[in-house]
């Protein structure tokens, strides 16, 4: 079937002009696509007290009398919508240019994803290309602050990241076979992690099998135990019920029809994915039933999914026409 | 599709919230524990989710902040981190008397999944010496007498897929016997229905469950109700309407297109 | 050697789980098991990212077609990677001011903080939220209720999507009798939830917990060794 091209450009093009004359009279008439912030100063100086760790203690104290030797710096809030127009009167708040700029770069990618329903086009496929480019390197970031330094090089090296990142650290005093166990422990990851590293390499992938097996066997592990005693064991007990259910004695038939269908539809499902019998006379009649139940089972499932799907679109949308556009109060 | 969720958000169409029974069995784990529980919230959702978990994460948050309870947040997810910051900032901006330290905390992410929960559940300091600041857990109050997660009275995980509910449910609700309850999205909701009510002591299922759980927040309440950033799930539930209607239409019509050109094509 | 010493890695990593399990005197060696594997996650990210850098690199130096964007990938990658690792705007710890480096590289203002909410979230957000067009197309072009499982299919999920919204309390409010009430849209749908979709769940959980059982045990005894790949 041939795509009307005509019809869809004729309605991309009357979405468009509506959106643009839209953003027109929203940047003539509020503070569209603005966003105003409010500086807080810090100051600190030092004290005579030592903390914990034999390291200086700094304490707070009101900015307007920090002197040299002590450490300053400012940072910034966003303006709630609400109390915009009063703190900018008062001359609190000022128009934050990089937020400014970040909120119009949001908008437009935005704007460039959802134009792949106009089709596949140059401004989708950057847009595609930003997400993968930033995603990952902000999970390596992550995985470097939050667990690379924290937990591997704090305990490798850890006066030296502990005077240099985390002056909060307490590490244990170990020394002798203690330590050498310790750094044991802890070398043997690091050598792991340059195994893994090295698959990159043109050649010996083979080295990154050990610790692609670690984490093989300790998957397979894991998650042997945790089927086996809230999946297999805990489901199976849960799935034994009384089928006759009294509620202050008195049999209470909506509870009963309940269980009563649980447990037809659990039994009848399982016999379905039973496929060491052949599905023929009354194993073939249960096995539909079991059917029956689970298109009922994947009909909820996808009535859900939907829900989801749209709360993610009104979401955006709230963004655009709230934080952005500013034609509803901001989420 | 566009129209249909543009429109209502644009007339900000809204329609009243009745709290269902599968809603009402998690408000009450939080609003029966003694003022000053301890509660675990793990935040397992990025910002691909969040439009559907955000605001029943905020409605967790709401909720055991007017309780008094001692909130510990972490995340299983990369991206989860600025989730958490999100509630922190609610807090601190709604409950300027909760002290960092003393009613609220947060530890880092960590990678491992399951790992981190079948860890922390023997011992919290093994993965979390420190918490999100820097501060060793011994210097904080409310973390110098926690050893494990056994010491926590709830664990309220908002989910998005795996890592998430399943693996709480696998590594610390069944083995330690925890009560936990749960917020996850449309997609995963159903699956966790046959945890309930042995191994997970309620769930919420979507922006419609959150909603409700917005609902019975304000009616006990008043002072949220009146705070429009709290009912954020209410607000969504009118595009909902609008586009579940329309897609309940596209399938009668696609329905009817269907059989009448099979009934022309056997005439 | 190639396949035999990291073959007992993985049994005895395995293992080791299994009996602390059962053993908490084996506990210590879990642990040091599981610290071992949070760590080499963050290998595994690191190896990610630079198989998508090797990848993109290879279609930029061969000027393959869509190069121009491979480019995007990778201006953006080590972009995000510089700010992120010198914590770029980020100030120190209020607890710890005298240690630039001690601040929260995703506190409010850092460089990192920008990328997440300005880059991320409209990024990645919009992409999952396109689903619903395509949900709404699936529904009107492939949905057919052709027999009678896929009419079971179909008027459950109509039921569902009506009754998690008002509209499965508005159609029937008005009309309904008491006594019929459980013909509501949202009490139906709690009944479909707590009912046949509980038991239909069941039982594709523990077929799957079966399945898992056995690959493990699989990988555990060494018989499926495909994780080794070829000599």
């Amino acid at each position: 079937m041939e795509k009307p091209q005509g019809s869809n450009t004729l309605i991309w093009s009357i979405v468009f002009i509506v959106g643009a004359i839209m953003l027109l009279i929203s940047l003539s008439t509020s503070r569209t696509g603005q966003v105003w912030v409010t500086p807080t100063h810090h100051a600190f100086t030092v004290t005579s007290e030592t903390n914990s760790n034999g390291g200086a203690v700094w304490k707070s104290i009101d900015p307007s009398t920090a002197t040299n030797g002590d450490i300053t710096w400012t940072t910034y809030a966003a303006v709630p919508e609400v109390e915009l127009e009063d703190k900018i009167t008062s001359n609190e708040a000022s128009l934050s240019w990089p937020r400014t700029i970040g909120l119009w770069l949001a908008a437009m990618f935005t704007l460039f994803i959802l134009s792949f329903l106009v089709g596949d086009n140059p401004a989708y496929k950057f847009a595609e290309a930003m997400v993968v480019g930033t995603s990952a390197g902000y999970v390596m970031v992550i995985g470097i602050w939050d667990v690379f330094v924290p937990d591997l090089l704090a305990n490798l090296f850890p006066e030296t990241i502990k005077g240099w990142v985390l002056p909060g650290l307490s590490p244990e005093p170990l020394e002798g076979l203690g330590y050498a166990l310790h750094l044991v422990q802890y070398i043997i990851p690091a050598i792991l992690i340059v195994m893994l590293l090295w698959n990159l390499m043109p050649s010996g992938g083979w080295i990154s099998r050990w610790p692609i097996a670690l984490f093989i066997g300790v998957t397979a592990g894991f998650r042997m135990i945790g089927a086996i005693e809230a999946d297999l064991l805990a489901q199976i007990r849960a799935g034994i019920v009384p089928l006759w259910q009294t509620t202050d004695g008195v049999f209470d038939f909506w509870l009963s029809f309940k269980y009563f269908t649980i447990t037809i539809a659990t039994l009848s499902a399982m016999v379905y994915f039973f496929f060491s019998i052949e599905h023929k006379g009354f194993i073939g009649k249960t096995a539909k039933v079991g059917i029956w139940f689970m298109m009922i089972t994947f009909g909820a499932s996808f009535g859900y999914t939907v829900m989801g799907r749209i709360a993610l679109l009104a979401a955006r949308l709230e963004f655009l026409f709230g934080e952005w556009l500013h034609f509803i109060p901001a989420s | 599709m566009l129209l249909s969720v543009a429109i209502p958000i644009l007339m900000k169409v809204s329609f009243p919230e009745e709290v269902s029974p599968q809603t009402r069995m998690v408000f009450d784990v939080i609003e029966n524990l003694p003022d000053g529980s301890n509660v675990l919230l793990s935040y397992d959702f990025d910002p691909a989710s969040e439009g559907e978990l955000l605001p029943m994460a905020q409605a967790f948050t709401r909720h055991c902040c007017a309780k008094g309870h001692k909130q510990y947040y972490m995340t299983l997810w990369p991206l989860g981190s600025p989730m958490v910051d999100k509630s922190l900032d609610t807090i601190r901006s709604e409950y300027p008397d909760m002290i960092y330290g003393e009613d609220f905390v947060k530890f880092d992410y960590k990678a491992g999944g399951e790992v981190v929960i079948r860890v922390i559940g023997t011992d919290l300091r093994a993965m979390f010496p420190l918490d999100s600041s820097g501060v060793s857990l011994d210097e904080l109050p409310m973390t110098k007498n926690i050893k494990n997660l056994q010491d926590m009275d709830v664990i309220v995980n908002v989910s998005a897929g795996d890592p998430g509910t399943k693996q709480w449910v696998q590594f610390a609700s069944t083995p330690y016997s925890l009560t936990t309850v749960s917020g996850c999205t449309g997609v995963q909701a159903p699956q966790m229905y046959p945890y309930i009510p042995e191994q997970l002591a309620g769930v919420l299922g979507a922006i419609k469950a959150a909603a409700e759980y917005e609902q019975a927040i304000a009616e006990k309440y008043p002072e949220i109700a009146s705070n429009p950033s709290a009912q954020e799930a209410k607000r969504r539930m009118g595009p909902q309407l609008i586009a579940h209607s329309l897609m309940v239409g596209l399938i009668l019509l696609g329905n009817w297109i269907f059989f009448v050109s099979r009934k022309r094509g056997e005439a | 050697m190639k396949r035999l010493v990291p073959l007992t890695i993985a049994i005895v990593a395995g293992f080791t789980l299994i009996i602390a399990y059962f053993f908490p005197i084996a506990q210590q060696w879990s642990d040091n098991v599981q610290e071992w594997f949070k760590i080499l996650a963050v290998g595994a990210m690191v190896l990610g990212g630079g198989n998508l850098i090797k990848l993109h690199l290879k279609k930029v130096s061969a000027k393959r077609k869509g190069w121009g964007y491979s480019m995007v990938t990778i201006v953006c990658f080590f972009g995000v990677l510089i700010v992120g690792f010198l914590k770029v705007g980020t100030p120190p710890n209020t607890n710890y001011p005298d240690y630039v480096w001690s601040g929260y590289y995703l506190q409010e203002g850092s460089g990192v903080w920008w990328i997440y909410l300005h880059m991320i979230v409209p990024l990645t957000s919009m992409m999952f939220a396109m689903l619903a067009f395509y949900v709404a197309t699936a529904a009107f072009r492939a949905f057919r209720a052709k027999n009678i499982e896929a009419t079971l299919l179909l008027v459950t999920a109509g039921i569902v999507l009506l009754g998690r919204t008002y509209a499965g309390v508005w159609l029937f409010d008005a009309w309904l009798p008491e006594s019929m009430l459980w013909l509501r849209f949202d009490n139906l749908t709690e009944w479909i939830m707590n009912a046949p979709n509980t038991a239909g769940n069941r039982a594709i959980m523990i077929g799957i917990a079966l399945g898992t059982v056995a690959t493990s045990l699989r990988i555990l005894l060494g018989v499926d060794r495909s994780y080794l790949g070829q000599d």
